[in-house]
């Protein structure tokens, strides 16, 4: 893999105007990475989900370099009907639009920051990977006191120009002082066994509100990596929805510092999973300073022979009195070869604290299936309801009603 | 404040800090072949207790000390540690208590465990440890008429080998981890049990374990065998007296329950939890673990810790018997600048299994907790539920308090429920008590004991005052 890397590198640089500095930077990365690789289970955080052995078994060779030169055509069919919203549009890890156009230009700005190396206080061997790789990265500043009238929906999409290839994101956000954004990241795959690694990060203010949703429901082949870093001040609320259901392997981390006091998270997630599919969430909420809250409510439906895992840790530093932290991860395996594995975690330093986990893993219940039954429904009718508000419960978390409605329909779920 | 009036303050804190003056036979200082071969001489082992000691060092020379866990330790130089140290008198064992060193029996009336029969009303059988081998049994002629055997494990090896050869290293092979490892290459004494067929064992047995000598680190290891349709329980106590250093203590216990059997196992651990500022005392490294062999076998763990600088321990449970069930009940304490890492491993792999774990750790002063548990239930076990609390309780704002626990869930028919929670005593129940003409330290004490009810309950009578009185001991300076 080490030719490759170092060929590949070699390649993209190329095609780059950088500074000898940041080219050194970037190097700097790469032996970073070369040197840890892959991470594997040996790696506590990497335990359940063997980053290396799925990529060898599902890929093989990747190959790291991509071609920028040449645009891409955008598939406008991809995109959200019944919901008027601002675009942005990667095709094949290339950004190929980006559109505000509901929003007042000056209250937004786009900065090019490709020559910035992202420092994640929790990083891994991916994000060297990221780092080495990005070519293109910008900064979305959302300007004092702007509320965004429509949402920002980022189309993942890639099609079957590429295979057995690395694609690396990277995008920062800034959420100044009373602003608000809601941002949806909707994957639609067409393209098989690429390995997409997604770095986003985001700082908000006082008082900013945002809101992200992650969409993965349609069917592919490939493997996602997606980490999230998102700094928060004073008053700030953020609120992160993660559907997993469609790729073939993912992993979303969320890692999430509460810096401001009365700053609060929220993580919310389902996994829908079906044939031997293996997702996982893991989060780090830090609980930096006093009275900051976090919830976080996991579900998990698990058929055939899928996998799902999730790591949480609430972490809360001596400073951090008076933090409300609440955490839940409930699965239901419906099939004899599914697995849920749980890694609810606490590392609590300070004493004035409420903070709960709970995790729960088990099959449907029967007693209420029949309960169904009796009234009318079909076993089949009475599964499905069930499960439906079981994955309900965590829907009707969104506190956006437009965003919650198209996520409904989405995924099928009635109310 | 002058040094004799520190010392005395001192002893109040720990008052099983005491050495005890007693002439030694060491082996030579560190480890290596011959010092294995040396503990095996003087204990008269047979050859194949000798090969399974020398096979154990050849897997430990290859191990590497873990360094996964949370309370992190300067690093043990095992060449600098005595593997074996016994009071000389018991060159030839006695053959009755009267020709005990009346010196030990001091050391043991002091402990509060009177080694004459005539002397206990109570009817528990104890096995003394001390330094590295057992010095006393009680209470043997009449185990003996129901046929069980409670001796000393070297003991065991020369009177019953078939048992032993049989199930030591059953459950904790020679190929373990590193610490375990250590004790099989090692382990000078400790308790041998077996209960035969049927038999309801009539008291608790009991071995009371004792770290003498300096620079000596105790590596005992305990193997309990229970028959079918056997009943035992069984108390294990521990103290060690105050030295500056840090003193090792690496044991294994292997429990296995055949078909209807059960074992109940509960420890009251107050090894010597260092000073306040955390200068000394024990590393409590051991190896636990029972095995549900048969069916409908039950094995239950009732632990409570509140000595040692450092506890790392997770007594476990392999549930391999169709219908068996695992408990897990513990208490863990630390003040001043004690660590612990402890929990425990439910695995299941035999049908309709059942564990449930309880767990309550209470943290004080600069120290830190973790809670760190495993239940893994295996594709087989269908129909297998597992039932998992734990509570933390914090005590100021310098002390930490974590939890850590890993599920897994491979199968479809099996329920896994946890929650854990972690809070600070409320400042209305203080009031409440106080208000009532309780001082401070007292309502933490009824709070606290409270907290620890459920885990409590599960002691035999006799060690649950102890343990109670304890929790209080343990906190005492930490409210305000």
């Amino acid at each position: 893999m080490k030719e490759q890397l170092q060929k590949d590198f070699d390649n993209s640089i190329k095609n780059l105007s950088l500074s000898q500095k940041d080219i050194e930077i970037k190097k700097f990365c790469l032996d970073n990475f070369i040197d840890k690789g892959f991470p594997n289970k040996k790696e506590e955080d990497w335990k359940f989900s063997d980053l290396k052995q799925i990529i060898k078994n599902n890929i093989g060779e990747l190959s790291f370099y991509n071609d920028q030169a040449s645009t891409n055509k955008v598939d406008t069919s991809v995109f959200v009907d019944g919901l008027e919203h601002n675009k942005i549009v990667f095709v094949n890890g290339r950004i190929e639009k980006i559109d505000f156009e509901y929003e007042k230009k000056d209250k937004i700005e786009i900065i090019d920051q490709s020559e910035t190396i992202n420092e994640f206080k929790n990083s891994n061997s991916l994000s060297d990977l990221n780092n080495a790789f990005t070519n293109k990265c910008f900064k979305i500043l959302v300007k004092k006191g702007y509320q965004l009238v429509k949402p920002l929906i980022i189309y993942h999409t890639t099609n079957s120009k590429i295979w057995s290839k690395n694609i690396n994101l990277r995008l920062n956000f800034e959420l100044d002082k009373d602003s608000s954004l809601r941002l949806i990241d909707l994957f639609n795959d067409t393209s098989e066994k690429n390995f997409l690694n997604i770095f986003y990060n985001f700082e908000l203010k006082e008082n900013a509100v945002l809101k992200n949703y992650k969409v993965d429901k349609f069917e592919n082949k490939n493997i996602k990596y997606a980490f999230n870093n998102i700094d928060q001040d004073k008053n700030s609320i953020s609120e992160t929805f993660i559907l997993s259901s469609g790729s073939n392997f993912s992993k979303n981390e969320i890692n999430c510092n509460l810096n401001g006091v009365y700053a609060s998270a929220f993580v919310n997630g389902v996994f829908s999973l079906n044939n031997d599919k293996h997702h996982e969430i893991r989060s780090i909420i830090n609980h930096l300073t006093e009275n900051t809250k976090s919830y976080q409510l996991i579900k998990s439906v698990l058929d055939e022979s899928s996998k799902a895992v999730y790591q949480g840790k609430i972490f809360v530093n001596s400073d951090a009195q008076k933090t409300d932290g609440y955490q839940l991860s409930k699965a239901i395996l419906l099939n004899k070869d599914s697995e849920f594995n749980a890694k609810p975690e606490l590392e609590i330093y300070a004493d004035d604290v409420k903070c709960s986990h709970g995790s729960a893993s088990g099959s449907l219940n029967e007693d209420s299936i029949f309960y169904l039954m009796s009234r009318g429904l079909s076993y089949q009718q009475s599964r499905e309801l069930l499960i439906n508000g079981f994955l309900l419960d965590v829907v009707e978390k969104i506190t956006d009603s437009e965003i919650k409605n198209l996520i409904k329909n989405m995924i099928g779920i009635k109310e | 404040m002058d040094n004799r009036q520190k010392e005395i303050n001192n002893l109040k804190d720990y008052k099983y800090g005491f050495s005890t003056d007693i002439e030694n036979i060491q082996a030579p200082k560190g480890l290596n072949e011959d010092v294995i071969k040396f503990i095996s001489k003087i204990k008269k082992e047979p050859a194949w207790m000798l090969e399974f000691r020398l096979k154990a060092f050849e897997r430990f020379k290859v191990l590497k000390e873990p360094d996964w866990q949370k309370p992190k330790f300067p690093k043990i130089d095992y060449q600098d540690l005595y593997y074996y140290s016994a009071p000389k008198s018991m060159k030839d064992k006695p053959k009755s208590l009267d020709e005990l060193d009346p010196k030990l029996l001091e050391t043991y009336k002091k402990l509060g465990i009177p080694l004459q029969e005539q002397a206990r009303l109570n009817g528990i059988a104890v096995d003394a440890v001390f330094d590295s081998v057992s010095v006393a049994t009680t209470f043997k002629d009449e185990l003996t008429k129901q046929g069980i055997i409670f001796c000393p494990i070297s003991e065991a090896i020369q009177n019953h080998p078939e048992l032993v050869k049989k199930y030591l290293g059953s459950v904790i092979p020679t190929s373990d981890h590193f610490f375990a490892t250590l004790n099989s290459a090692v382990f000078t004494d400790g308790s041998f049990v077996y209960i035969p067929e049927g038999v309801r064992c009539p008291m608790e047995l009991s071995t009371y374990f004792r770290i003498n000598a300096s620079n000596t680190g105790q590596f005992e290891r305990t193997l309990i065998i229970a028959d079918k349709g056997s009943y035992v329980s069984y108390l294990e106590g521990c103290t060690a007296p105050m030295r500056d250093e840090n003193q090792l203590h690496a044991a294994n216990v292997e429990l296995i329950a055949l078909d209807d059997a059960e074992i109940k196992y509960s420890t009251v651990q107050n090894w010597y939890p260092g000073d306040k500022d955390g200068k000394g005392g024990i590393y409590n490294f051991v190896t636990k673990r029972g095995l549900c062999k048969g069916k409908n076998s039950k094995i239950s763990w009732t632990q409570v810790e509140t000595g040692s600088a450092i506890t790392w321990k997770y007594p476990s449970c392999i549930l391999k018997g169709d219908n068996s069930v695992g408990e897990f009940y513990s208490i863990a304490i630390t003040n001043n600048h004690q660590k612990a890492d402890t929990g425990t491993k439910m695995i299941h792999l035999g049908k309709n299994t059942k564990s449930k774990i309880i767990s309550k750790g209470i943290s004080a002063g600069s120290s830190d907790m973790t809670y760190r548990g495993l239940v893994d239930i295996s594709s087989k076990a269908k129909n297998s539920t597992n039932y998992t609390q734990c509570d933390s309780l914090l005590m100021g704002n310098k002390c930490g308090a974590h939890t850590v626990p890993y599920i897994k869930n491979k199968n479809s028919d099996s329920n896994i429920a946890h929650e854990a929670t972690t809070s600070k005593i409320s400042e209305e129940q203080l009031h409440y008590c106080q208000q009532r003409g309780l001082n401070p330290e007292e309502a933490v004490g009824l709070i606290v004991n409270g907290f620890c009810k459920e885990v409590l309950q599960q002691l035999p009578m006799e060690f649950a005052v102890e343990a109670q009185k304890l929790v209080g001991i343990s906190l005492e300076g930490s409210v305000g």
